[in-house]
């Protein structure tokens, strides 16, 4: 089997069918994506080569801005919501009573589908009859907010959501992290007389830090290009006080028409999502590796 | 040694194997052996609508009896339905025009949303058939909103007005009579709110609903000036459509609508009606197996649903008799479909199906010509079905008139005008903006 694979020939042959997928489902519609984004283009007729108009209309498009600003506070609201998941994982990978029971609870939005969760987010927020105005008025809230339909508050009412739907995810991979770590790490430092705080902040934080970065890279990028829950619950509305970059993309071409700019748009996202990541890296580079043993 | 280069090539045959039976996959899945006539004359015909099971029941019904009883008299032909819901299945035709892959017979609007698929070549004339058997079917005025430069790209199956439907019961309670002018109708939304009661259900998360309230507001103000507005012969800064806004903008101030409605879906606005949460829900003639036909509403609350036109109002050209409406889909031959032929013959054939059965059966009123003497009808659907014969003028859906794009804006517009989001100036502004552009 060495021998076989130091065949620089045959190595490049087994990497060849998953470099094709990646180039033909990927990498070429990358490219295809920038390049009309230089057209004129409704979908169905002809193209019409303009250059970098679209591009430079992106930079006056008050609206493509005001979304990707709503993108921006999601993306920051999931940073931030990495505290909260981190906080959970911890106290959740120590002893307690039930963890079991409550890796499960975590872990149940993340089995539901974005379409699921967003039918269900309907429900609750129904401005007569949802489950949270029957709530708030029941305990003497006189007039409740139509959650999905103010435009000052709509785009928070969809941050519950998302935030909740990926809670479980993030959990999970803190809780494995947390895990990995050798019981003799924690043990000694008990032995040397530890508080559990110690050992949560100084010892096992210390030590998946880098997992900690892949999921700060993880939730803001995602954020970045976040679609699916938004387009059910409020498609962009009211008045696109919900609109976010990825769904304005999708207005623009699948429903103005204009497939040349959803297409610059979407070139756009995708190099905000590079960019971002690289700095991201960037800034949280780490000299050296922890090793556990 | 000697192996190698065999392993080498039984990998890249296998590689090869995979992405060529990927890529005639994909081939075929449009128009190769899935829909085509083999030489055992077998032909498959897909068909792409917008009737399911769930929200149109009796459409549904309709469709699946008309195509067994056509795979019954063409045995040859086996029909291939996909079925979608309204805002998906226009987003889904239009990602298929982009890789032309249309089904052989779908779906569309008329005017200006069918314009582009029109230019891009997608559709198939379909003047052979209105020239020849289905010649005199069609109510006068119905076909000529599907063509484009003197050619008929689809033949339209549904002729639709707008009526405001209202909860007898309701009114009764508070003893309200259906509003002829617009005074009476603003006072009944008054003693309404006053008692706490929803006066209109409205979803206008999709926007085309709130729409239809602006258009009649500018029809009783300002008659024909909203469609010349958008054709170009006259401008949005006319008074009438300035004071049609102002007047929707009045109406949300006296909490007219139900609580929400910018981000309710037309769907969830109309459970506020048909839970008899609101009194008054304005819709098209679509709507009316839910008050005749369909099995799954009660009787009870049938016989509770009226209608009335939308009121005048004091001024010269307001008339009740016009009405918004027009024809709603028809049905389309995919230019490209492998067997043209075979799906015109199916058209044709939905087409005179559809008119003689969708009255008795599904309760909507078909675009062809029917005669309703023999049939015992619903009340409701017979006296709409004369208000439509009476109708001066019919207003087609604004974003049906306009072009995509124009379209767009003035959904967007529709629904920040109901949000206060704009005002009445504004609104008219961007129409104007948007409707110069030209495309």
């Amino acid at each position: 089997m060495d021998k076989v694979m130091s065949n620089r020939l045959v190595a490049a042959l087994y990497v060849l069918p998953a470099l094709l997928l990646l180039l033909v489902l990927i990498y070429i519609p990358i490219v295809l994506t920038g390049y009309y984004g230089l057209m004129q283009w409704d979908g169905i007729g002809a193209m019409t080569f303009i250059g970098f108009e679209n591009y430079a209309r992106l930079l006056h498009d008050a609206t493509f801005w005001q979304s990707a600003y709503h993108t921006f506070l999601l993306a920051l609201f999931s940073a931030l919501s990495l505290i909260g998941y981190l906080m959970i994982a911890l106290v959740l990978s120590g002893k307690i009573k039930g963890a079991n029971l409550f890796r499960k609870i975590y872990l149940i939005p993340m089995l539901l589908s974005s379409v699921a969760i967003a039918q269900l987010w309907l429900k609750i927020y129904h401005p007569s009859n949802g489950v949270l105005n029957t709530f708030l008025e029941a305990i003497g809230v006189a007039n409740p907010p139509a959650w999905l339909a103010e435009p000052s508050l709509v785009l928070y009412a969809l941050f519950v959501p998302i935030l909740w739907q990926y809670a479980g995810f993030y959990i999970l991979i803190y809780y494995a992290a947390l895990k990995n770590i050798p019981e003799s790490l924690i043990e000694a430092a008990r032995i040397d007389g530890a508080s559990p705080w110690q050992i949560a902040f100084r010892i096992k934080l210390p030590l998946i830090t880098e997992v900690i970065k892949v999921t700060i890279v993880l939730a803001v990028v995602g954020s970045l290009k976040y679609f699916d829950l938004i387009y059910v619950m409020t498609d962009g509305g009211p008045n696109g006080s919900s609109e976010v970059m990825a769904s304005y993309m999708y207005h623009q071409a699948f429903r103005g028409f204009d497939f040349g700019y959803g297409s610059a748009v979407g070139f756009f996202l995708l190099v905000i999502c590079l960019v971002v990541t690289w700095l991201l890296r960037k800034a949280t580079a780490s000299k050296d590796t922890i090793q556990y043993s | 040694m000697r192996k190698k280069p065999i392993a080498m090539l039984l990998t890249l045959t296998l590689i090869l194997a995979v992405f060529l039976s990927g890529c005639s996959n994909s081939g075929s899945d449009g128009e190769g052996e899935a829909s085509g006539s083999g030489s055992d004359g077998k032909v498959t015909l897909k068909f792409m609508h917008l009737w399911p099971a769930g929200s149109s029941a009796q459409q549904n019904k309709l469709v699946n009896e008309i195509i067994k009883q056509y795979q019954t008299d063409h045995p040859n032909v086996t029909i291939k339905q996909e079925v979608l819901e309204n805002e998906q299945y226009k987003n889904k035709l239009k990602i298929l025009s982009a890789s032309n892959e249309l089904p052989d017979v779908g779906v569309t609007w008329a005017a200006g949303f069918l314009e582009p698929y029109v230019k891009g070549n997608l559709f198939a004339p379909l003047d052979d058939l209105l020239s020849g058997s289905l010649e005199g079917k069609f109510i006068a005025g119905t076909t000529e909103a599907y063509a484009v430069d003197g050619k008929t790209y689809a033949l339209p199956i549904e002729l639709n007005i707008s009526p405001i439907y209202y909860n007898k019961d309701i009114f009764a309670k508070y003893n309200l009579q259906p509003p002829a002018t617009y005074d009476e109708f603003l006072n009944v939304v008054k003693t309404l709110t006053d008692n706490g009661v929803v006066p209109i259900a409205l979803g206008n998360k999709d926007r085309w609903t709130g729409s239809l309230w602006y258009m009649y507001l500018a029809n009783r103000l300002g008659g024909d000036a909203l469609e010349k507005a958008i054709n170009g012969t006259g401008k949005f800064d006319d008074p009438a459509l300035i004071q049609a806004a102002a007047e929707v903008q009045k109406l949300v101030d006296m909490n007219a609508f139900n609580k929400g409605y910018n981000g309710l879906s037309n769907d969830e606005g109309k459970s506020e009606f048909m839970n008899e949460k609101a009194a008054m829900y304005l819709m098209g003639t679509w709507e009316l197996p839910n008050y005749t036909t369909n099995p799954d509403v009660p009787q009870e609350f049938k016989d509770k649903i009226g209608f009335f036109k939308f009121p005048t109002m004091d001024v010269g050209k307001s008339d009740i008799n016009s009405w918004v409406g027009g024809p709603g889909v028809g049905l389309f031959v995919a230019q490209n479909s492998k067997v043209k032929d075979e799906a015109q013959k199916f058209v044709q054939y939905f087409v005179e199906k559809w008119g003689e059965s969708s009255v008795t059966e599904a309760g909507v009123i078909p675009a062809t010509k029917v005669d309703t003497a023999e049939v015992k009808l619903p009340q409701l659907y017979t006296d709409l079905l004369n208000e439509l014969n009476q109708a001066s003028s019919l207003t087609l859906f604004a974003d049906v008139q306009m072009k995509p794009t124009a379209a767009q804006v003035h959904l967007d517009m529709i629904q920040a005008l109901f949000g206060k989001a704009v005002t009445p100036e504004e609104f008219v502004k961007n129409h104007q903006e948007a409707i110069d552009k030209g495309n």
